[in-house]
């Protein structure tokens, strides 16, 4: 346990030595001759260095050795920096990164033992100092990247300015002191509670007249206010946790691309409530590379356009009525309209004729629809067409506001409104059924109310679906005690309206009364009611009692009144297209001797262009890395053509139509996409090759329909056998709390083919068990809530799963867990992580069944 | 390796020594004394529309915001009586406090670990699930309630 403990301690420790090494090294580079800084690095992965070897983490010792013994000789003076070598020992920064994550996770320095990197180190240790210089001149770039900080918004802490840093270290030290999170949080907590209080207090003092107890209230009121803000406060971080790690993101992205790239920070002392900062930052790195990538243009085309060649990249936080703004500019190329229009009308995302009739800010705006992209080429920085959708999508999550500006030529500026807490957010008050509710005040639009007498005039139904003429459209109605199954009370005199937004779409909540808004302390839901989408948690009102808080979107989905939503686009993917007469959507293309083929759109999840060289092999296929996953291709000639010789002969860069299907996504590989149409489809003939359902006429040409499902099921299968061979098709439910592991487990499993389905406790497991019975039941030994025992005892005890093999997973396979396992009466047990030994197993007991002995084998123990 | 000594430490722990027990129907039930957090009589709680029905409501436990379960209806009993107003036993879990309604509070009880025995197969699947064993006392049948398992009600995603 306490070893935990120290290396939890080590962990943190080693995350803020490394983000300080990533500043100091971006700054060394532009001052080589900065000996204090050099020394100051020297140290920081000396310390880390020693703390590797207590604990004998191997990997991390021996990399930060060999970038100890370069260092030293740059310390000394017997080499020159040169950026490759900073380039050389960031990359061991990264990679001691990515050990401590793996330390984390499982507490094990993982598999990758970084020999290549460490050899590079000792390598360049060992060369000649006057060879090296020579050789990294030849490579070196310009100053890539400049830091530039304004007052206090500098971007180098204080510590690390060589002056401070040598002479007094630890004064900081000792006016701080470390505290957990959970202490805040459960201070926040306190806070809250101490408000509510105060509020009830204050109510009772009114009603009373009592000197004494005015007295005493105000007092408490003033008291609480001051403490509710300075708990509010510590859990304050300045945004500069964040932006911390950009200089380098730049100074790699610049270095990648080419690009000559100054970065420029104000505000960095910004505070933002530590929840927020933690969501902000995965959008905040990503709109700083895409303004790296496609923002600001290679120096020559700058130059050419009367810039000067270094882009400037600026970011901006400050505070503006209770939100804090931040801004992410560039000078670069700005955002090109007409562009955006045609690839909005390319990508099917809108028709042409929609299309012209969008405002300038409209058009802007598309950039953050799904799928969209305007990158010319796809690079592995950036533009794979995930991106700014997700991006809006998590700013809005957090209740805040995504705006985009742009001038072509000029440069673009991305401006995200940040609410400063989510601790205590502001919140309508509606009652419906005879209970209160809460809505936030960030999906509120307004409030809408319909007298007695026009109201079954102004709620209208079309086809049985109740909606609302607002100001000349249409907007969807629910009413909340239908979507949560209340008693509706009288619609005697009015109906309030709530116009509320989910994500883009907005709809009509009907309630029965709207009391008024409050600052409302948001508290979570406990387990049991996690699941249930339509509340976002729950908070105690003035008098005492639970409301619960409406989540809109959940709200939204269950009323049915979002329903272009993208999840039903999912849903549709799934569903056999069928032939037959029907107006629908269709995507064009062409491949081999077929001139025009045809798929529902509603079926694509996208389209994307893969550079030739991004293709690589895996067991025997086409592959592309894609959104952070291995993506098969199908080229499509050689499915509907097999016979057809030159199958290579493909244009670059490749043209890929992806399709999901239920969480495996699949390209296949076209050579043109021609055009999207909408029309009545009437399949006139059907057809008898493979992978096709018929010909229709579309577009008053004849067109082939793809038959999707065949194709998917082929290729997968094909994919699968590639692989794993005799896996494919098997079964297997996962049963382990950790959603880490499980996604660990299921990966291994389902690269072998097998189809895989997760339950995180017992009660799951026995859902899952008599939804369908699995092959081979994969079972956590520590699985909640009383081990994998139980499941196998729940699994023994019903005749229909006796014979279904169970493999035990245990953290580790010491004997005694071994023999523990076996004794219990599971068929095998393995280490969690060892995946290998893993599949041999789950191949062996997915291949013969159970034998009878094993009815015999359940003990009971607990004695 | 560790969990795995906790998990059978605190079976003992809840096999032996010192049990608060509760009747729900004509059932009498015991918990481990160190898992109850406090009991409460009644309390107005706010319903939860879509909830499970064995989740009677939530509660304001002094700013926490506790789930109470109705156990007549968690071991598919038939309703309280009337006028009878349940207690609530609020205990910890591993996911936070919970409350149990309960018709009625008993004293705190010392066993016997010999008097200990794993429940009887052929009972009610409903009840099985969440006792864990019995002790044999001399009046009657103290059963064990499993807390965790009790509090294990996870809501699919509702439509």
């Amino acid at each position: 346990m306490q070893d935990q403990d120290v290396i939890r301690e080590f962990l943190v420790e080693s995350h803020e030595n490394l983000s300080r090494l990533d500043q100091e090294l971006v700054v060394l580079e532009k001052q080589p001759e900065d000996a204090a800084l050099l020394a100051s690095v020297f140290r920081t992965i000396h310390t880390i260095k020693g703390t590797c070897g207590f604990f004998a983490f191997s990997t991390l010792e021996r990399i930060s050795h060999e970038a100890e013994t370069l260092l030293s000789q740059l310390r000394d003076g017997k080499r020159k920096l040169t950026p490759s070598l900073i380039s050389l020992i960031l990359e061991t920064v990264d990679a001691t990164r990515t050990v401590l994550a793996s330390i984390e996770a499982n507490g094990e320095e993982g598999p990758d033992r970084f020999e290549e990197l460490a050899g590079r180190l000792r390598q360049a240790a060992q060369l000649p100092a006057d060879v090296e210089s020579q050789t990294s001149s030849d490579l070196a770039l310009a100053p890539l990247t400049k830091i530039q900080g304004e007052g206090s918004s500098s971007n180098i802490p204080e510590d690390v300015k060589p002056e401070k840093n040598s002479a007094k270290p630890s004064a900081a030290a000792d006016a701080n002191i470390r505290v957990g999170v959970g202490l805040l949080d459960k201070l926040m907590d306190l806070v809250g509670e101490l408000v509510l209080t105060r509020n009830q207090i204050l109510q009772f003092n009114t009603e009373r007249e009592d000197a004494a107890l005015n007295a005493t209230s105000q007092r408490l009121n003033l008291i609480t206010s001051e403490l509710q803000e300075g708990v509010m406060k510590t859990r304050m971080q300045p945004i500069g946790v964040v932006w911390n790690s950009l200089p380098r993101v730049v100074r790699d992205m610049a270095v990648s691309l080419g690009k000559q790239i100054e970065l420029e920070m104000d505000g960095a002392d910004t505070e933002l409530d530590r929840t927020i900062i933690e969501a902000i930052k995965d959008p905040l790195v990503h709109l700083v590379r895409n303004s790296c990538d496609h923002g600001i243009e290679p120096p020559e085309v700058r130059t050419q356009g009367g810039k000067p060649a270094q882009g400037r990249l600026t970011l901006r936080a400050y505070h503006e009525g209770g939100q804090v703004n931040i801004e992410i500019g560039d000078d670069g190329a700005g955002i090109d309209g007409a562009r955006v229009k045609q690839k909005a009308v390319e990508k099917g995302l809108l028709r042409p004729e929609q299309v012209e009739k969008l405002s300038d800010r409209e058009v802007l705006n598309l950039i953050f629809l799904p799928g969209f992209s305007t990158a010319q080429t796809v690079t592995n920085v950036s533009g794979r067409g995930v991106g700014m959708d997700v991006v809006k999508s998590n700013i809005e999550k957090i209740g805040g506001i995504v705006d985009v500006f742009s001038r072509p030529g000029e440069g673009t500026t991305v401006k995200l409104k940040i609410p400063l807490t989510l601790a205590i957010i502001p919140g309508l008050v509606i009652t419906s059924g005879g209970e209160q509710f809460v809505i936030p005040q960030v999906s509120l639009l307004e409030l809408v109310r319909l007298e007695a007498d026009s109201a079954e005039k102004r709620i209208e139904h079309v086809h049985g679906t109740p909606v609302y003429r607002r100001r000349g459209s249409l907007l969807p109605v629910a009413y909340l005690n239908e979507v949560l199954g209340l008693q509706s009370s009288d619609r005697a005199d009015a109906v309030s309206v709530v116009v509320l937004q989910a994500e883009d779409r907005q709809f009509g909540l009907v309630v029965d009364g709207i009391n008024d808004t409050q600052e409302i302390v948001v508290k979570p839901l406990g387990k049991q009611l996690k699941g249930l989408t339509v509340y976002a948690g729950a908070t105690i009102m003035g008098d005492g009692r639970v409301a619960l808080i409406l989540d809109v979107l959940g709200i939204g989905e269950s009323a049915g009144v979002l329903t272009e939503s993208r999840e039903q686009s999912r849903a549709a993917a799934e569903q056999k297209p069928q032939a037959g007469i029907e107006q629908q959507r269709l995507l064009l293309f062409r491949t081999g001797s077929f001139g025009r083929l045809a798929v529902p759109l509603s079926l694509v999840a996208r389209l994307e262009e893969f550079p030739r060289s991004s293709i690589e092999h895996a067991g025997g296929r086409h592959v592309v890395q894609y959104r952070n996953r291995i993506l098969p291709l199908v080229p499509l000639r050689a499915v509907l053509e097999p016979e057809s010789p030159d199958q290579d002969q493909a244009s670059d860069p490749v043209q890929v139509v992806v399709f999901n299907d239920g969480d495996r996504s699949l390209g296949v590989v076209v050579d043109q996409i021609l055009d999207v149409a909408e029309e009545t489809v009437t399949i006139r003939q059907k057809s008898s090759r493979k992978g096709l359902l018929g010909s229709g006429v579309v577009g008053k040409r004849v067109t082939d329909f793809l038959d999707l499902n065949q194709i998917i099921h082929a290729s997968t299968e094909a994919w699968f056998q590639g692989v794993g061979g005799a896996a494919s098709g098997k079964n297997i439910l996962v049963a382990e709390a950790s959603a880490f592991s499980r996604g660990l487990i299921r990966s291994g499993l389902e690269m072998e083919g097998y189809r895989v389905r997760e339950v995180a406790n017992l009660d799951e497991a026995v859902r899952g068990l008599e939804q369908q019975s699995p092959d081979v039941v994969v079972a956590a030994l520590d699985l909640p809530p009383n081990g994998g025992v139980a499941l196998l005892e729940a699994m023994r005890g019903r005749p229909e799963w006796k014979r279904i093999p169970v493999l035990a997973l245990a953290d580790s396979t010491g004997q005694a867990q071994l023999s523990v396992a076996q004794t219990k009466g599971f068929q095998d047990c393995q280490a969690k992580f060892k995946r290998e030994a893993m599949l041999e197993s789950v191949a062996r007991l997915a291949s013969a069944p159970a034998s009878d002995e094993m009815e015999l084998v359940c003990v009971g123990e607990e004695k | 390796m560790a969990s795995d000594i906790e998990t059978r430490k605190s079976e003992f722990m809840q096999t032996s020594g010192q049990f608060s027990t509760f009747f729900v129907a004509d059932l009498f039930f015991g918990v481990d004394v160190h898992s109850v957090q406090e009991v409460l009589r009644f309390q107005q709680m706010s319903h939860v529309p879509k909830a499970p029905e064995v989740i009677e409501g939530l509660i304001n436990l002094r700013g926490q915001i506790v789930t109470a379960i109705d156990m007549r209806r968690r071991l598919k009993l038939p309703p309280r009586a009337g006028e009878q107003m349940p207690t609530n036993m609020v205990v910890r879990t591993d996911d936070g406090a919970v409350s149990l309604l309960v018709d009625e509070i008993g004293d705190v009880l010392d066993v016997d670990a010999a008097a200990y025995e794993r429940p009887p197969e052929n009972l009610d699947p409903a009840a099985r699930d969440l006792i864990r064993g019995v002790y044999k006392l001399k009046d009657r049948l103290l059963l064990v309630l499993d807390t965790e398992r009790t509090a294990d009600i996870t809501v699919g995603s509702v439509a």
